[in-house]
């Protein structure tokens, strides 16, 4: 029988023609969308391994958030995904809030359903100008980044911060919206349909940009279960989990919107899914908006909610009975959160954003851990490129938006 | 029937107990019979999504619930069919920190794992690839534990050399003459 | 010493002839990567330059004073020879081109009988300056960037030779003069009418042969970071800048001698006899930049299929139709 190809190559080829070719992409590297750093075995153009590196954004921020109070903590949740720090904020405030048992006025829920998707909308954003100036389409880049700032304004507008936002807070939000803001709210809404509109006439039906998606790492439904996708990449796939709809926080049982689902798992469906969820998002604050009109007025913080100055410890003054002088006042540490852990999970823009607090009773958490979206998708990339080429890889890390800042922690 | 009445009537014993807090379920289950119990959820209960794997370090625990071990390591389920969410918890002694691995029943538990075992020093058992993942390879210690400082004394103990490396991969020519960068 | 003076008159009179034209391309060149500035910047509801000189026009001036006083600097593993060399190899390859183009009825440097054929050899030897920067610079994105060029190259190359040997049979000829002239003496005055594959053919791969989105792959920004020139830096980084835009440049006079009627126009502008080349050259460096700020990027094997598959089989067909007409008549 004649050798296969393969053998004789081995045969004749000298041991140094075997190694594969190996590539560092990142971390420094105009699309690995911060520092992500892949280790990539190629043969020619096709990728044979990739194995990412991650850590180099690792702040320790649940070592941190352990050795400081409840509300110290929730600053440390903006800097995990800076492109949407108030959904960020929002999902720690739910998890705590839940440990404290408290009960979020209404109007207060309006609002931070509006800015975490408004904080969707600029993600999403930011994610389509990438992803598309990844795959070489540079116009799309400017359109998007003119809308997302804004948005940026307006969160500027609602409490002085673009970026990192910190406006919930533990039993509500920081401030009321004032008139101005939901009048250029509503004006957003009016016409960011026909800017969606806009960009997909760039792209949507451009040939090239077609090709680059199209079949481009396909994840059937199941695996991507497994694999732990969540988040607009779960549904590309066309699994139609969003905690929004199954496990309802804040004000979105009351609001009405689709979950957009893809066919096929792949890119151009993940692109499809996030496209529709950026109209979805505009209905919901839209929505949202109309409603606050019937809440005005109304307080926007819980009843005994902590703030900024929550003790680390408190002490009850209690009477008790001294064996000798009669009477004397002693003081006795009280829970300031109730013992318990929780997990709670929101519908992030990249995904399932999860906090596990453990509380001890004390005024700091005894263990925060944050499932980020980002880390579960970084962890199947390796099976999402594998057999791809180069330029396919620049298109996963874009299709499955990750942002390193969450990833690392 | 609960997750927790089926669990406790195929597994018996090796159930530990059960809690809940804020209105969630937590189930303790031995680590002995961990991979039997997840795929028992996974494959008859529906429990697709692992949401969540992690530890927690309870050394100089003060709450009210005793802990008997020193760690635990959580895992959080949700079903979609059943939309329910339950966690799974394993006590794991601080002298044997080991754990049977959920790799295979789950993908994503793996980097989950890695995370895991570089934060705290868990080992999971059956893992196909447990390295460090957050920290760099050498690193001493898990920052996690309750027990590391959150300032540690003493530098990194590869700091001065990869500053030294850096600087050295950083010569350049420039026209004629070497000059020394970083 | 008069003889001496009249034997070498002609020869001096090319030396200066070149030195302008070598000059004023320098300037089309300079003010092109203005041009793509200021047009991508509109088109991407920006400004471009805008602050050097009035409305930014001193922008090409300054980005030239800038790189040259910038630090030169070659990476420790590099063939340092060949690392020299590359850029050089690119832009001469890119201006000697220009030789040959009939910028005007009397006006052409080297009126020589193969001129397409000098054209097409120079634009393939550009392709050595690429590739040998992606072997020499001691990096794997440059390594990739020049294989992906030496790949392009060579199947782009076919196919726009083989779009031009249509002209080559209207015509009659190889030299571009002679070819300008058959064209305005055609019934279509221009060769892009009858020869419309091959004008369609050639556009698409001239923006492939000068490394041009969509098809720049072997600079890809966002994979190679900046594929074959990663390592360049300063001057030699501005020779390889120059050399693209000065490719852009000759393939959209190539493209205007032998499709779009060179120097003709519907009238004469007095005085101006150049005016009606320039005039198309700028429409076709407008679609060029245009293009840019438009495509997304081709994969590598998707140039690749779409080189062989679809524009040399055009092209031969192109050929096929272009001989039969031909025979016919």
């Amino acid at each position: 029988m004649a050798p296969t190809l393969e053998l004789y190559t081995r045969k004749i080829g000298h041991p140094e023609w075997e190694e594969p070719f190996v590539v560092n992409m990142g971390p420094q590297h105009p699309s690995t969308h911060g520092v992500l750093r892949l280790y990539l075995e190629l043969d020619g153009e096709t990728v044979v391994r990739c194995d990412p590196r991650i850590g180099y954004l690792h702040r320790g921020l649940e070592k941190l958030s352990e050795n400081m109070t409840y509300t110290q903590a929730m600053v440390l949740t903006d800097r995990l995904d800076y492109i949407s720090s108030a959904a960020n904020n929002t999902g720690y405030c739910l998890a705590v809030e839940k440990l404290l048992g408290l009960e979020v006025p209404r109007r207060a829920r309006l609002l931070r359903t509006i800015v975490c998707e408004m904080a969707r909308i600029s993600s999403h954003l930011l994610w389509l100008a990438t992803h598309a100036l990844d795959i070489g389409a540079m116009t799309v880049f400017l359109y998007c980044f003119r809308d997302r700032e804004w948005l940026l304004d307006i969160y500027e507008k609602i409490c002085g911060a673009r970026l990192t936002v910190s406006y919930p807070r533990i039993g509500g939000v920081r401030l009321d919206f004032t008139s101005e803001i939901i009048d250029e709210l509503y004006q957003f809404t009016e016409e960011f349909p026909t800017r969606i509109t806009d960009y997909e006439t760039l792209i949507d039906v451009n040939r090239i940009w077609l090709r680059r998606t199209k079949g481009i790492a396909v994840v059937p439904p199941e695996k991507a279960l497994n694999m732990g996708l969540t988040g607009p990449s779960l549904r590309g796939s066309g699994v139609p989990y969003d905690v929004r709809k199954f496990r309802p926080y804040d004000a979105y049982d009351e609001v009405e919107f689709e979950v957009p689902v893809g066919k096929n798992g792949d890119t151009y469906d993940r692109y499809r899914v996030r496209m529709e969820e950026m109209r979805q998002a505009n209905r919901i604050i839209r929505q949202c908006l109309d409603k606050l009109a019937q809440t005005e007025g109304e307080p926007v913080v819980a009843e005994g909610a902590p703030d900024l100055l929550m003790p680390e410890k408190k002490k009850a003054p209690r009477a008790v009975p001294h064996p000798k002088k009669g009477f004397m006042v002693k003081g006795e540490e009280v829970p300031v959160v109730p013992e318990g852990e929780v997990y709670v999970s929101i519908e992030a823009p990249k995904g399932e954003l999860g906090y596990y607090i453990v509380s001890d009773g004390s005024g700091k958490p005894w263990r925060v851990r944050v499932r980020a979206p980002s880390f579960v998708h970084i962890s199947a990339i390796p099976e999402m490129v594998k057999g791809h080429m180069v330029a396919d890889i620049i298109a996963v890390i874009g299709t499955l938006d990750v942002v390193l800042g969450e990833c690392d922690r | 029937m609960s997750v927790v009445e089926i669990l406790k009537e195929k597994f018996g014993a090796a159930i530990l107990g059960e809690e809940t807090t804020a209105d969630q379920l937590g189930i303790y289950v031995s680590r002995e019979v961990l991979p039997q119990v997840m795929r028992f959820l996974h494959d008859e209960l529906d429990f697709k999504h692992l949401a969540d794997l992690c530890g927690v370090d309870y050394l100089g625990w003060k709450g009210k619930r005793k802990k008997a071990e020193r760690f635990e390591v959580v895992y959080n389920l949700y079903s979609l069919s059943r939309r329910e969410l339950i966690r799974i918890k394993v006590p794991i002694p601080e002298s044997d920190p080991r754990v049977p691995s959920v790799t295979s029943i789950w993908r994503v538990a793996n980097w989950f794992e890695r995370e895991c075992y570089d934060l705290l020093g868990i080992r999971f058992e059956g893992h196909p690839d447990l390295r460090r993942l957050l920290m760099p390879e050498n690193w001493s210690g898990h920052p996690l534990r309750k027990d590391y400082p959150l300032e540690p004394e003493e530098e990194w103990k590869d700091y001065a050399e990869l500053r030294e490396k850096a600087r050295e991969l950083s010569r350049y020519e420039w026209g004629d003459r070497r000059v020394r960068g970083g | 010493m008069e003889a001496i003076l009249k034997a070498a008159l002609p020869g001096i009179i090319l030396i200066v002839e070149a030195l302008v034209l070598l000059v004023v391309a320098l300037l089309h060149v300079a003010y092109t990567t203005y041009a793509e500035r200021k047009v991508i910047g509109h088109m991407q509801q920006r400004l471009g330059p805008n602050r050097v000189g009035p409305r930014g026009l001193l922008q090409p001036i300054a980005d030239v004073v800038k790189l040259l006083t910038k630090e030169d600097i070659v990476p420790l593993g590099a063939d340092k020879g060949l690392f020299y060399l590359a850029p050089f190899i690119s832009l001469v390859a890119g201006a000697t081109s220009l030789a040959v183009i009939p910028i005007w009825n009397r006006f052409v440097l080297a009126d020589v009988n193969v001129g397409l054929l000098v054209i097409l050899a120079l634009s393939s030897l550009s392709s050595y300056g690429v590739i040998l920067a992606g072997w020499s610079s001691n990096s794997r994105y440059a390594f990739l960037g020049g294989l992906r060029a030496s790949a392009q190259v060579v199947s782009y190359e076919v196919a726009m030779a083989l779009s031009l040997v249509g002209v080559m049979l209207m015509a009659g000829s190889m030299n571009l003069s002679e070819i300008v002239k058959a064209q305005i003496s055609s019934p279509f005055k221009i060769y892009a009418l009858p020869q419309i594959i091959g004008f369609f053919v050639f556009m698409i791969s001239a923006i492939a042969e000068t490394n041009r989105v969509p098809f720049d792959l072997p600079e890809a920004e966002t994979e190679l970071v900046a594929g074959y020139f990663v390592e360049y830096s300063a001057i030699r980084f501005a020779l390889f800048y120059l050399a693209e835009y000065f490719g852009m440049v000759v393939m959209s006079a190539v493209a205007v001698t032998c499709f779009l009627g060179g120097w003709a126009g519907p009238f004469e502008v007095p005085g101006l006899p150049f005016f009606w080349f320039l005039i198309k050259l700028y429409a076709l460096l407008f679609f060029y930049i245009w293009v840019r700020a438009t495509l997304p990027r081709y994969r590598y094997d998707q140039l690749m299929g779409l080189g062989w598959k679809v524009l040399i089989p055009l092209a031969l067909l192109n050929i096929v139709i272009t001989g039969g007409l031909k025979l016919w008549w």
